[in-house]
């Protein structure tokens, strides 16, 4: 039996087991893939206080390290679901059923996704979710870009520098990214921006060949030829297997405010998955430190 | 033991006409989780006999990223007989990763 569960080896989740085993707590983090979290598709971070630079990789490697220096066990498995049975308070994973006195849920966010069919089945074929990563494959093809924010023009301008042609689609008519951002885009001959646009369909074989596009103010329905596109409409957290324990707001975030806690009192809530106003890796960390605290003095409690 | 690199041109020898199946890990030096499951791929392959592990610098070697249709990394793929039988993209925890290659 484990003191501590914590539920995602991010920054938030490794933060809190370095807290927790500092706390002289026995602490598992279950991580349903690889440790490290978001940040390992960041090639540099330049805003984490006392590092003037880092590749994201470096940063979790790091943190991970740390973590398991300070005696953290780390497991992989997706977690399910969270119950109290007969007074035991249980972590259950597809695999197996693991007993705590406290939980840390750090589940993070994740890419929203379209909602298509094929959407899943066409990742890493056509579909991206990361221009930074996988723009470079795309180099003198034709893509399209999803969204309507900063990243959605960021992804826009920088992918128009090596493709072909970069369609920009938003749903509304005015961008909700900045303006200064807007107006570099619009100067890009090769981007072509279709506003009041929503993606229907994704089509072709083993590879995305066609988008189906329609104008939600004409009616109008027509089909896009490309080889590529980036989904850049914000994010999404995964908590739906804790909903019939723990209150979430409307976009399925965990809701607990900046003492980590939630309306349960031995599961706390850490980093993105909770309701916050600035997701960022020091607020992260923050939380993982103010979460394994609140499960320290819940535990000695 | 260091997972084998190989080139476009040592693809035909080691991968396609190999006696066993081998295990190709599409990478590149600048991508995050491709760096976070290396240590990963190089133990599986010094653990696992029956299937062979090899890297692919997609850097070094675009055409056979672009022959394999490789458009996200890390991509894994599993050939048999020289022929691509399983693909999976994105760093995959170990445990993924013997299930790829188990059979």
């Amino acid at each position: 039996m484990y003191d501590l569960i914590i539920v995602g080896a991010g920054t938030a989740g490794l933060t809190a087991a370095i807290y927790g085993q500092r706390a002289g707590k026995h602490v598992l983090l279950l991580e349903e893939g690889i440790y490290g979290g978001q940040i390992i598709n960041s090639p540099e971070i330049e805003n984490y206080p006392g590092i003037s630079k880092v590749s994201g990789y470096q940063f979790a490697m790091n943190l991970y390290e740390q973590a398991a220096s300070f005696g953290a066990k780390l497991e992989t498995g997706k977690v399910i679901g969270l119950q109290l049975l007969d007074g035991k308070k249980q972590v259950k994973t597809q695999e197996a059923v693991y007993e705590c006195g406290a939980v840390i849920l750090a589940t993070g966010a994740k890419k929203r996704r379209l909602g298509l069919d094929r959407e899943d089945a066409l990742i890493g074929r056509g579909i991206s979710y990361c221009a930074a990563c996988d723009g470079a494959f795309y180099k003198g093809k034709t893509v399209a870009v999803v969204g309507g924010g900063n990243t959605a023009l960021e992804d826009a301008d920088y992918l128009s520098n090596a493709c072909d042609r970069v369609y920009l689609l938003h749903r509304r008519e005015a961008f909700r990214g900045d303006d200064s951002l807007l107006q570099r885009v619009k100067k890009r001959e090769n981007v072509t921006i279709l506003t009041s646009t929503v993606v229907e369909g994704l089509l072709g074989g083993e590879q995305l060949e066609q988008l189906q596009i329609k104008n939600t103010v004409t009616g109008e329905r027509k089909t896009l030829e490309l080889n590529g596109l980036f989904v850049a409409i914000g994010q999404q957290p995964e908590n739906e297997a804790f909903r019939d324990l723990l209150a979430l707001d409307k976009e399925g975030y965990v809701i607990a405010s900046e003492d980590c806690k939630t309306n349960v009192p031995w599961i706390f809530a850490a980093g993105d998955c909770r309701t916050k106003p600035l997701r960022q890796l020091t607020t992260a960390a923050a939380d993982g430190a103010v979460a394994a605290l609140a499960a320290c003095e819940y535990l000695n409690a | 033991m260091a997972v084998l690199h190989v080139t476009k041109d040592e693809f035909e020898t080691e991968v396609l006409q190999a006696k066993k199946p081998v295990l190709v890990d599409f990478f590149a030096d600048w991508c995050g989780p491709c760096q976070m499951v290396a240590p990963l791929v190089e133990q599986l392959a010094a653990e696992t006999e029956s299937v062979g592990v090899v890297k692919v610098n997609i850097d070094e070697e675009p055409e056979l990223a672009q022959q394999y249709k490789v458009t996200s990394i890390p991509t894994f793929m599993l050939f048999k007989n020289g022929e691509a039988v399983k693909t999976e993209i994105g760093a995959l925890p170990k445990a993924e990763l013997q299930k790829l290659i188990a059979e």
